[in-house]
C-alpha cells in the first residue's frame, strides 16, 4: 500500500532512491542537495538502504566513481548542484557516451560569480550538449515519480542513456509538501533489476570506454538515432507509471489550457505551479491563455512544440538562464523548432528569476498582456527582463 | 607470496603484445613484471596516458581481462567505483569469484591532476593497487615537466638554455604522501630487478586494503636513452640511489635494496640525454655536486624512515 508522507522534495529524492534500490551510490554535498545525500546516508546506515556508499571528495570523483560502478553493471544514483555540477561536467559525455544509465539528482542553483545559492537554470542547461535525457520537476511528488520513471527510461535497452532529474534549489529541495510514496512491492514490479550486456565481464573480457578514433562520429551518430526514439519511450513509461500509480505527467510536454489559447507561456521546473494559478485567473477574466510545461529539455520535444506553434498567435519562453551575448537558452530551442512553420507565431523571450529572484503572480500575468499585446499586433522587445531592479534598453 | 620463475614462465601476461608502446618503453615491462605473479582475476582501471591509449583504440585492445579508461585525473575514483559495485553485487550473490582491481596511471595522472581522487580512494579504503608508472614527466603530451620531474631534467616546458638549467625543482615525494595515508602496503620499486617489481606488486594486490607502487620506468624520448638499455639505466637509479627501493608494510617502513658501493648519481644521469647540459660548460660542476648532494639527503631521510644505517664498501 502507498502511503502519504509530509517532506521536502530532497527527502521525497532519498526516498525514491531507496525504493528504486541502486547498488552504488556516490556522491558529495552540496547545497541545496545536501539533505538529500544526508538521508540517503541514513538509509544506508539503518540498512533499509542496501547500497555501497561512496563518500567521495568531490564531484569530478562523484561521477567519475559512478561511471565505474555502471561500468560493471550496478545501478547507481547519483546527486549535485550548481558549481557541482560544472565540475563533474568533464565526465557527463563520458558517461552518456559510454551508454551507462546512471540516474542524477541536481538542484537547480545559479553560477558563480557573483557566487549565489538560490535557484535559476544555468547549471543544467549549460550542460545541454553532455548527452544526458534532462527532465525538469513541478514540485516534490513529480520529483519522487521522476526518479523511479528515470531509471526504468534510462536502463531500457533502447535508450541506454543517462539521466538527470532536475528540481529547483530551496524552492523545491528545502520545502515541505504531502507526497505519496508508492509501496515497495508496485516500485519492484515497475522497476525491474537491471541487466545489461554493456559492462565489464570476467568471462567475456571487454575493453570499455575507450578511444576510437576512425569510429568516433559513427558511435555518436549512433547515441543519436537512439536518442530521436527516446520520446517515444518516455511517453511509454508515463502511461505504464500513471496506470501503476494513478500520476500521468504528459510524457515530454504538459499542455495547460492550450487547446484554444491565443498566447501561451514556456515554463521549466517550479515556477510553472505559479504560472498555472495566473492562467486560472486570467481565464475567468475571459483570456485565452495556455501554459506549456516544458517537461523534458533532451530530448526536445519537437513534434509537441510544433504542434503548439501551430495553433497559437504569441509564445513567450520564460528562461531562468542567459546565454549571454544571445539569450535564453530555451528560448533559442523553442525558437529553432518553431523556424520549421511556414508561418510562425510572435514570440518573446522573458529572462527572469537570475539568482533567484522572483517570479510573482503580478510578473507573470504581465508576461502574458505582453504576449496578448503581441498577439493583437502591437509591437514588443523580443528579450525582456522580469522583475529586474534597474531600467535597461534594446 | 612467494613467485617461482618456473610458475609463471608459460603463464599469459594480462597484457598481449603488439600494443603500440614505443621499443624501451617502461611502462608496459612494468605491467608484464608487476602482474606475473598474480594468479586472482583481475580487472584494469587505466588513466589516460601513454599505457591507455597505445594499449587500445578501436576497435582494438591489447587487454585479455576487462579494462576501463574512465578519464586523465580519475583512475582513483573509477577504480574506487568498480570495487564498490562489485562489493555490492558480491553481497548480492551475483558475483562469487575473488576478483583484484589495479588502477594504471602515469606520474602525471598521479602525481598531479588525479592526486585529489587517488587520495581519496585510498584513504576510503577500497581494496585495490594503484600503480604509478612514473617517467617523471607528461609524455603523451610530448615530454613536458610535471611534479615528478627531477631538477634538473630538460624537459619541453622547463627547457635548458643558458640562463635556466632545466627543471629548477625538485619532484615531490609522492611515495611517501601515499604512507602518509597510513594504508596497508605501499612501495617504491623500478625495472632493476624483476622479481623485485613482481613480489611488490604482488603483495600489493593480494593484501586486503588500498595499495600503491610506485615504479620508476624510463620514457626513451624524454630520458634519451638507448632502448636497449631499459633495464640497465634502471640498474643505475637503484645503485645510485637516485631512486631508493623500499616498501612500507602497515607503517613500517623497510628498505628493500642497499647498494654496496657509493655510486656517483652521475652514472644515472650522464647517458641521458635529458640531462646532458649538466656535464657542459663552466656551471656542470656545480649542478652535479647538487644533483649529488639531494641524492645524500634524500637517502638520509630514507634511512631514517627505515631504521637503517648504510656503510658502503670503498
Amino acid at each position: 500500500m502507498s502511503k502519504k508522507i509530509f517532506v521536502s522534495g530532497d527527502e521525497a529524492v532519498a526516498e525514491a532512491v531507496r525504493l528504486a534500490k541502486p547498488h552504488v551510490i556516490s556522491a558529495y554535498p552540496i547545497t541545496p542537495q545536501t539533505v538529500a545525500v544526508e538521508r540517503i546516508s541514513d538509509f544506508v546506515e539503518d540498512g533499509t538502504l542496501k547500497a555501497e556508499y561512496l563518500h567521495v571528495e568531490s564531484e569530478h570523483s562523484a561521477m567519475s566513481a559512478a561511471m565505474g560502478a555502471a561500468a560493471v553493471g550496478a545501478r547507481t544514483f547519483t546527486a549535485t548542484s550548481s558549481q557541482g555540477l560544472l565540475y563533474m561536467s568533464e565526465v557527463l559525455p563520458y558517461v552518456s557516451g559510454a551508454r551507462f544509465p546512471i540516474v542524477m539528482m541536481n538542484a537547480n542553483r545559479t553560477l558563480a560569480t557573483p557566487w549565489a545559492l538560490l535557484s535559476d537554470h544555468r547549471d543544467s542547461l549549460s550542460q545541454l550538449d553532455s548527452g544526458w535525457i534532462q527532465v525538469y520537476c513541478e514540485d516534490a511528488q513529480e520529483t519522487l515519480d521522476m526518479i523511479l520513471q528515470a531509471y526504468r527510461i534510462s536502463e531500457d535497452p533502447r535508450v541506454m542513456a543517462p539521466m538527470m532529474v532536475n528540481l529547483d534549489g530551496f524552492v523545491l529541495t528545502h520545502t515541505y509538501e504531502m507526497v505519496e510514496l508508492p509501496a515497495q512491492a508496485e516500485v519492484d514490479a515497475f522497476l525491474p533489476a537491471y541487466t545489461t550486456i554493456n559492462r565489464m565481464d570476467l568471462d567475456d573480457p571487454k575493453t570499455v570506454c575507450y578511444a576510437a578514433m576512425n569510429d568516433y562520429m559513427e558511435f555518436h551518430m549512433k547515441q543519436e538515432l537512439d536518442m530521436r526514439k527516446v520520446p517515444s519511450v518516455i511517453e511509454e513509461v508515463d502511461r505504464l507509471y500513471g496506470d501503476k500509480f494513478g500520476r500521468y505527467y504528459d510524457g515530454m510536454v504538459e499542455q495547460y489550457l492550450c487547446d484554444d489559447a491565443e498566447v501561451v507561456l514556456v515554463t521549466l521546473g517550479s515556477v510553472t505551479g505559479t504560472a498555472r494559478v495566473v492562467v486560472d485567473a486570467m481565464r475567468k477574466e475571459g483570456h485565452k491563455v495556455g501554459l506549456v510545461k516544458l517537461r523534458y529539455m533532451r530530448p526536445f520535444p519537437r513534434e509537441e512544440i510544433l504542434d503548439i506553434a501551430s495553433r497559437v498567435r504569441a509564445i513567450g519562453v520564460l528562461d531562468k538562464d542567459i546565454s549571454v551575448g544571445y539569450e535564453g537558452i530555451v528560448f533559442t530551442n523553442v525558437n529553432s523548432t518553431v523556424a520549421d512553420l511556414e508561418t510562425s507565431p510572435g514570440r518573446i523571450n522573458f529572462i527572469g528569476g537570475l539568482g533567484g529572484r522572483n517570479i510573482s503572480k503580478e510578473n507573470t500575468r504581465g508576461m502574458f498582456n505582453e504576449l496578448l499585446e503581441l498577439a493583437r499586433g502591437e509591437k514588443k522587445e523580443k528579450i525582456q527582463f522580469v522583475n529586474a531592479r534597474c531600467e535597461y534598453h534594446g | 607470496m612467494s613467485i617461482k620463475i618456473k610458475d609463471v614462465i608459460h603463464k599469459e601476461s594480462p597484457m598481449t603484445q603488439g600494443h603500440r608502446m614505443c621499443p624501451g618503453c617502461g611502462a608496459p615491462t612494468a605491467v608484464h613484471q608487476g602482474l606475473m605473479g598474480i594468479d586472482h582475476p583481475l580487472v584494469v582501471i587505466n588513466a589516460t596516458g601513454c599505457l591507455e591509449v597505445s594499449t587500445t583504440v578501436y576497435p582494438f585492445s591489447a587487454w585479455r581481462v576487462p579494462w576501463i579508461h574512465t578519464a586523465f585525473e580519475n583512475a582513483g575514483a573509477g577504480a574506487a567505483g568498480v570495487e564498490a559495485a562489485y562489493q555490492a553485487l558480491k553481497k548480492k550473490g551475483k558475483i562469487d569469484k575473488e576478483i583484484k582491481f589495479v588502477a594504471f596511471g602515469g606520474d602525471g595522472g598521479t602525481y598531479d591532476i588525479g592526486l585529489q581522487s587517488l587520495s581519496g580512494a585510498l584513504e576510503r579504503g577500497h581494496d585495490f593497487t594503484y600503480i604509478c608508472y612514473n617517467n617523471q614527466g607528461y609524455m603523451n603530451t610530448g615530454a613536458q615537466r610535471s611534479s615528478a620531474t627531477p631538477k634538473g631534467a630538460n624537459a619541453t616546458t622547463s627547457p635548458a638554455g643558458s640562463v635556466i638549467p632545466g627543471k629548477l625543482q625538485k619532484p615531490k615525494d609522492l611515495t611517501s604522501i601515499a604512507a602518509a595515508h597510513h594504508i596497508p602496503y605501499v612501495a617504491q620499486t623500478t625495472l632493476h630487478n624483476y622479481m623485485d617489481v613482481a613480489s611488490k606488486v604482488k603483495k600489493a594486490i593480494e593484501t586486503p586494503g588500498p595499495a600503491f607502487v610506485n615504479i620508476l620506468v624510463p620514457c626513451v624520448l624524454f630520458w634519451r636513452i638507448d632502448p636497449a638499455l631499459q633495464g640497465d639505466i634502471c640498474k643505475k637509479a637503484a645503485d645510485t640511489r637516485f631512486w631508493p627501493i623500499y616498501e612500507v608494510i602497515d607503517g613500517e617502513w623497510k628498505l628493500s635494496y642497499k647498494p654496496k658501493k657509493r655510486v656517483p648519481v652521475e652514472e644515472f644521469l650522464k647517458p641521458q640525454g635529458r640531462y646532458s647540459h649538466l656535464f657542459k660548460g663552466e656551471r656542470s660542476k656545480a649542478l652535479l655536486e647538487q644533483a649529488q648532494a639531494d641524492v645524500e639527503k634524500d637517502w638520509e631521510y630514507i634511512l631514517d624512515r627505515c631504521g637503517e644505517t648504510w656503510e658502503p664498501a670503498e
